[in-house]
């Protein structure tokens, strides 16, 4: 097990700093950094004084050493429209997005997996085919577009529910919905193929045999089962709430970290978006891991294969 | 067998015509601004006209022109990132299963790194160091593509590689570079057509996405992703300028899916699980 966590863990450094070798080549891409860097208004001095302070004036390994280094010590540069630390920036904002994502992930467990396991069940008939044209909807339909026809709908028509903006529980209702709606379609279409699959198992014909009522058979023995492949695409989904929070976040005017993002991008704020990247990347890699390592803990098979 | 889906064929065939005689079919310029006859309501509501159809935007400017030629970023940014992104998943797939060993695992481990990182953060690093503009594009939504087709093509090239046909041209002393070229590739590509076509869809809504967010292609050049964010400020009193373009992103997406699963279905039905 030991070997494993080990194993798992030399991993994601390694990828920690692939990313950060792209980040730290992109910035320097386009000519000088120094340019992305500083705001418009930076004096001549200013510019001497970063060059000196990145090591720009010395060879490439060397600035990239600089650059972790100074990253170790969690220093990732200062916003340029903010004046501050950008990981101080992040983390201010981190709360905002994770009040959001449990919810959205309730709502796309809540909707996604009991339409799955009834398309499973109906299978080729009018409820398979309406949850169907269900899912290739959500599919159809971009993230961002749907916020906007929530919007349309929900603030301006009928006038129930704020459009933007953080505030009471009638504020999360729209970013939620918006937000589950980037996993609620994948989640059903996963459900739905493994269901299948697992209720032409023999345990589920022996659990059918031993006259166990239905209910029992589909719920508890099927689900529980068809729900494996689910959890193992956890990864893929982490990455969709990320997408899906910077989408939502800047639709809604949510102040967490993907609003940061589009922020970073608009404002042209390099050493924020290079923060931003950092972090995140850490933040997936790190719930990756830690959801590697509880399944290992849970099915042997996984740490021996 | 399952009915052509005729519905989303017309459909798809009308947004390439557009595409593709757009600066015939366009009532109006699509970048040229009358700012007297700004935020005017389609033909059918209160104040419309029948001079634009389907309204007009904050600057006056005609919304089916600007629909009409943003059909056509979509056609060249879709078929540019399919064979860019595509081409290269094509590529890393023939290779990583044909070969297998080593330059397998790396190849498989890059791709996973792919799946773990969503590559919407690469493309938003990419649009700020690099600029903004087509080629960036470009590139960025192939980054999030390559990915996914290394991971089937190399699936289906493993299961080519145990075949006669192949075992055969090893005998006679063909070359690993030939026999992928001239056995493998030729085999792989109608499952290659079918992911194509699947990921049309993914390709238009990554652009809507990034124009969106500030890093598509930048304005005037009329995009469905950058019409909808405009059109995003004015919702309460000029719905019409984000919620034509929504539509019609989402028509589009809708249609080259189904078209897509029919083609899955037709062609290789062994893909159903994608």
């Amino acid at each position: 097990m030991t070997r494993y966590i080990v194993h798992r863990l030399l991993q994601g450094v390694v990828l920690l700093c692939m990313v950060a070798m792209i980040v730290f080549f992109l910035g320097r891409l386009t000519g000088n950094p120094v340019d992305l860097m500083l705001p418009e208004d930076a004096t001549a001095e200013d510019r001497v004084a970063m060059i000196k302070a990145l090591g720009l004036d010395g060879p490439l390994y060397q600035q990239f050493f600089i650059f972790v280094g100074k990253a170790l010590h969690g220093d990732l540069g200062d916003s340029i429209r903010m004046r501050e630390p950008a990981v101080d920036a992040f983390f201010s904002r981190l709360p905002n997005t994770l009040a959001l994502i449990p919810w959205a992930i309730l709502l796309a467990m809540g909707v996604g997996i009991p339409l799955g396991v009834l398309a499973s069940l109906n299978r080729g008939n009018m409820i398979d085919r309406i949850a169907g044209i269900f899912a290739v909807l959500g599919i159809a339909i971009p993230g961002f577009f749907l916020g906007i026809l929530l919007i349309f709908v929900f603030s301006v028509q009928l006038g129930w529910l704020p459009s933007g903006r953080m505030g009471g529980p009638e504020h999360y209702v729209l970013p939620v919905i918006t937000l589950g709606a980037f996993l609620i379609a994948g989640f059903m279409r996963l459900v739905r193929s493994s269901m299948l699959e697992v209720m032409d198992s023999e345990y589920v014909k022996l659990a059918r045999i031993k006259g166990l009522s239905e209910f029992v058979v589909i719920w508890k023995h099927c689900l529980r089962n068809a729900l494996i492949p689910v959890l193992t695409l956890w990864g893929v989904f982490v990455g969709n709430l990320i997408t899906g929070a910077i989408i939502t976040e800047t639709v809604f005017a949510w102040p967490g970290i993907g609003r940061l993002t589009y922020e970073a991008v608009i404002y042209r704020d390099f050493p924020l978006l290079q923060a931003v990247i950092i972090l995140k990347s850490m933040l997936i890699l790190s719930i990756n891991l830690a959801v590697d390592i509880l399944y290992a803990y849970v099915d042997p098979r996984i740490r021996l294969a | 067998m399952r009915r052509a889906p005729w519905i989303p064929i017309c459909i798809i065939s009308t947004m390439i015509v557009m595409a593709v005689f757009a600066p015939l079919l366009a009532p109006w310029s699509p970048i040229d601004q009358t700012l007297p006859d700004k935020l005017l309501p389609p033909f059918w509501l209160d104040g419309g006209s029948t001079k634009y159809l389907l309204g007009t935007d904050a600057f006056g400017r005609d919304i089916l022109s600007r629909l009409i030629y943003g059909a056509r970023v979509s056609l060249i940014v879709a078929v540019l990132a399919l064979t860019a992104g595509g081409g290269a998943g094509l590529v890393i797939g023939i290779v990583a299963g044909y070969l297998g060993g080593a330059v397998d695992n790396l190849l498989m481990r890059l791709v996973d790194a792919a799946f773990t990182f969503p590559a919407i953060l690469f493309a938003l690093l990419l649009a700020v160091t690099m600029g903004q503009g087509l080629s960036t594009l470009i590139i960025a939504i192939s980054l999030l593509l390559w990915a996914s087709f290394a991971r089937v093509i190399r699936g289906e090239v493993l299961a080519l590689k145990q075949r006669d046909f192949v075992a055969l041209a090893q005998v006679r002393g063909c070359s690993s570079p030939r026999i992928m070229l001239t056995h493998i590739l030729p085999n792989v590509l109608n499952t290659f057509m079918v992911l194509v076509t699947l990921n049309i869809g993914v390709v238009v809504i990554a652009e809507a996405s990034l124009s969106f967010l500030g890093a598509g292609i930048p304005p005037p050049t009329p995009t469905w992703g950058l019409m909808i964010s405009e059109g995003r400020g004015r919702i309460a009193d000029a719905w019409w300028v984000s919620i034509i373009p929504g539509i019609a992103i989402t028509l589009l997406v809708l249609s080259v899916n189904l078209f897509g699963d029919w083609l899955r279905d037709r062609m290789d039905p062994r893909l159903r699980q994608l």
